[in-house]
């Protein structure tokens, strides 16, 4: 008997592991392909038989990028938008959810109703009238110009996200600071901020991935090249000359390191603060 | 960590609260003219402290006090309202006028058509396919977004494996997450290529004569570009399942075993209904998402061979940036608009629901 469920025990897990080998597979080798195609020469790309490992490794992929101020350019452009929109948000949307957790006020339900939906406007509505907003706002072009408009599509969720976190602490932690004669805004600052820092870092790696990522008000928004972000540089690489694809292998990888790199530091809140948050909305 | 940070704020609390109070009072009457423009004076109270304002009466307060208070919410939220309304608002305004407008943008006096536009569009042929293919990418990727995201999320989930495996298989399946759209465009580009590696192994175990064009024949670009979509979106679901796998109470389980439920009838009469509330908002914030899909598309196929992967969103750019015909583009923005407010609406009334 003991045996027996032993044994069951057994299959199952190697049922369960099959599982989940196949899975990784599927998840994993576009990925893996990615890496090892970033250092190959361009002709072996495709070669046939393709060779995993090349014989000729080369760096010159990711040479030709860091010898090119052109290409370097995309990305100190993507790290200053994605950083300030990240801040820029957090400052705004922490105080939106202050007032969202904390107060009671005319109107609250009418506005967190339609900051839920604003997360639904598709962007490409935005867009026809944007470029003529952008023109004569005279932000056509600038940093200014994507940060706000970055803004406008992480600032619902970052309230929601927040809102969410601030209520999960007791009123009475503020409250005292607050009969104590410190005002609202000094008890939102050095109370309830320290103790959310975890759940401001979840909205802030959001906030920063949307942004590093964003791709069509990124294109329609920037003319010149000093202007253009990480993904629109890659998609330029396509264009220009012929396909030279281990180079945007090699931009791939690198455009995509910030946000390994969050993922590896920040890995619990990815997972947990993240999901709680949208589950919470 | 919430717990303990709570715990080791609140076992400093009344050393830390009588420090703030001065602090405070600082820090505010320099916000506050920013903030709201109401003298500073009234604010500069209670430093050097004394025990009394800790029980200080509400009533002795004078009414600009009350006002202030009852402004301040607006306060803090007007910089949100003020950036949503002019960049959010103002446009979505902007494209409905556009909607009823002959020649909008091209020319400076544009005539009031009516309904005109809609019906054009109505007409185009190539808006309804689509209309059509918008459906199907939708409609196949969520379900298959739902179908992974539960099994993988399920797999990592069992007790039956290593926690460091689970670590480690966590890791390799929210990959597609982490990568922007346009690497996800060239790297499927790469991969489906005609001399590319899928080609290589369906044509070296025969299951195809000769190498597919996947994203440039006709029959397979939808197929194809639904394909990219999933492994682009699933991890978001599996994320979600699995935190909620991980918040289910043990002891739901315990008592479905002591019933003799076998492994499968738990998961539909334990898991899944405790799922369901998770469940509801991923699919329909993903419908909401899918259906508005322009960047992969356009990163693609743009839209082609022909009409074969046209959605609303690629159809919409087209009609704008290649044809210049603002006024139907909007007409279309105005459907897709709808449309996704029509779903936000009952994303809205469930997430309402819920609290």
């Amino acid at each position: 008997m003991a045996a027996q469920t032993k044994q069951k025990r057994l299959i199952s897990k190697i049922a369960v592991l099959i599982g989940l080998c196949l899975g990784a597979i599927f998840a994993g080798f576009p990925v893996f392909w990615m890496f090892l195609n970033s250092f190959k020469p361009n002709s072996e790309i495709f070669a046939f038989p393709p060779k995993i490992i090349s014989d000729n490794f080369t760096l010159a992929g990711y040479h030709e990028i860091f010898s090119n101020p052109e290409k370097i350019r995309f990305f100190t452009n993507s790290y200053v938008v994605s950083i300030s929109v990240t801040l820029l948000t957090l400052l705004v949307a922490i105080q939106a959810a202050y007032a969202f957790s904390r107060f009671d006020f005319p109107g609250k339900s009418t506005f967190n109703i339609v900051i839920l939906s604003l997360q639904a406007v598709p962007p490409i509505t935005l867009m026809i009238p944007y470029f003529g907003l952008m023109v004569t706002l005279k932000l056509y072009n600038t940093y200014q110009g994507l940060i706000l408009t970055y803004m406008v599509f992480t600032l619902p969720y970052a309230i929601i996200m927040m809102t969410g976190y601030f209520n999960t602490l007791p009123r009475e932690l503020d409250e005292a600071v607050k009969l104590d004669g410190g005002g609202a805004l000094a008890t939102l600052w050095r109370i309830l901020v320290p103790v959310s820092i975890p759940g401001i870092v979840s909205v802030g790696i959001y906030t920063f991935m949307i942004s590093w990522n964003e791709y069509l008000f990124a294109l329609t928004l920037t003319r010149t090249q000093e202007m253009r972000t990480v993904p629109i540089g890659i998609q330029l690489l396509m264009g220009q000359h012929s396909y030279e694809w281990n180079e945007m292998m090699a931009m791939s990888i690198l455009g995509s390191l910030p946000v390994l790199v969050l993922f590896l530091f920040f890995q619990r809140y990815f997972m947990g603060g993240l999901t709680s948050g949208a589950v919470k909305a | 960590m919430l717990h303990r940070l709570l715990g080791k704020l609140s076992s400093k609390k009344s050393k830390k609260v009588g420090v703030l109070r001065c602090e405070a009072g600082g820090s505010h009457s320099a916000a506050q003219p920013i903030l709201l423009g109401i003298s500073e004076k009234l604010m500069r109270r209670g430093c050097p402290v004394s025990a009394s304002s800790l029980l200080r009466d509400r009533r002795g307060t004078s009414s600009l006090t009350i006002l202030k208070k009852n402004l301040e919410p607006y306060a803090f939220i007007s910089p949100t309202i003020l950036l949503l309304v002019v960049l959010m608002v103002v446009p979505v305004g902007l494209v409905i006028k556009y909607s009823f407008y002959d020649n909008v943008i091209v020319n400076q006096f544009p005539k009031f058509v009516g309904l005109d536009n809609y019906f054009a569009i109505v007409k185009d042929e190539a808006f309804r396919i689509a209309l059509v293919n918008t459906s199907m990418l939708t409609v196949g990727s969520v379900l298959a977004h739902l179908l992974i995201g539960l099994s993988f999320a399920t797999l990592l989930n069992s007790g039956l494996i290593s926690n460091f495996s689970k670590a480690l298989f966590r890791m390799i399946y929210i990959l597609p997450w982490l990568f922007t759209v346009a690497i996800i465009a060239i790297l499927w580009r790469m991969i489906l290529n005609p001399n590319g590696v899928i080609n290589y192994i369906l044509t070296t175990v025969h299951l195809t004569g000769s190498p597919i064009e996947w994203l440039s024949n006709e029959k397979t670009a939808l197929l194809s570009v639904i394909f990219i979509n999933i492994w682009a979106g699933y991890p978001f679901y599996m994320t979600s399942i699995l935190a909620g796998l991980q918040g289910i109470p043990r002891d739901l389980y315990e008592a479905a075993t002591v019933d003799g439920a076998s492994a499968f009838q738990q998961f539909i009469n334990v898991t899944l209904p405790q799922l369901r509330p998770i469940i509801i908002s991923m699919t329909m914030l993903d419908l909401i998402w899918t259906s508005q899909q322009f960047a992969l598309i356009w990163m693609t196929t743009g839209g082609g061979p022909m009409t074969a992967t046209e959605m609303l969103g690629t159809y919409t750019y087209k009609l704008a940036f290649s044809q210049y015909q603002f006024s139907q583009a909007a007409t279309s923005a105005v459907v897709l608009f709808v449309l996704s407010m029509l779903l936000a609406f009952f994303y809205v009334r469930n997430q309402k629901a819920r609290d």
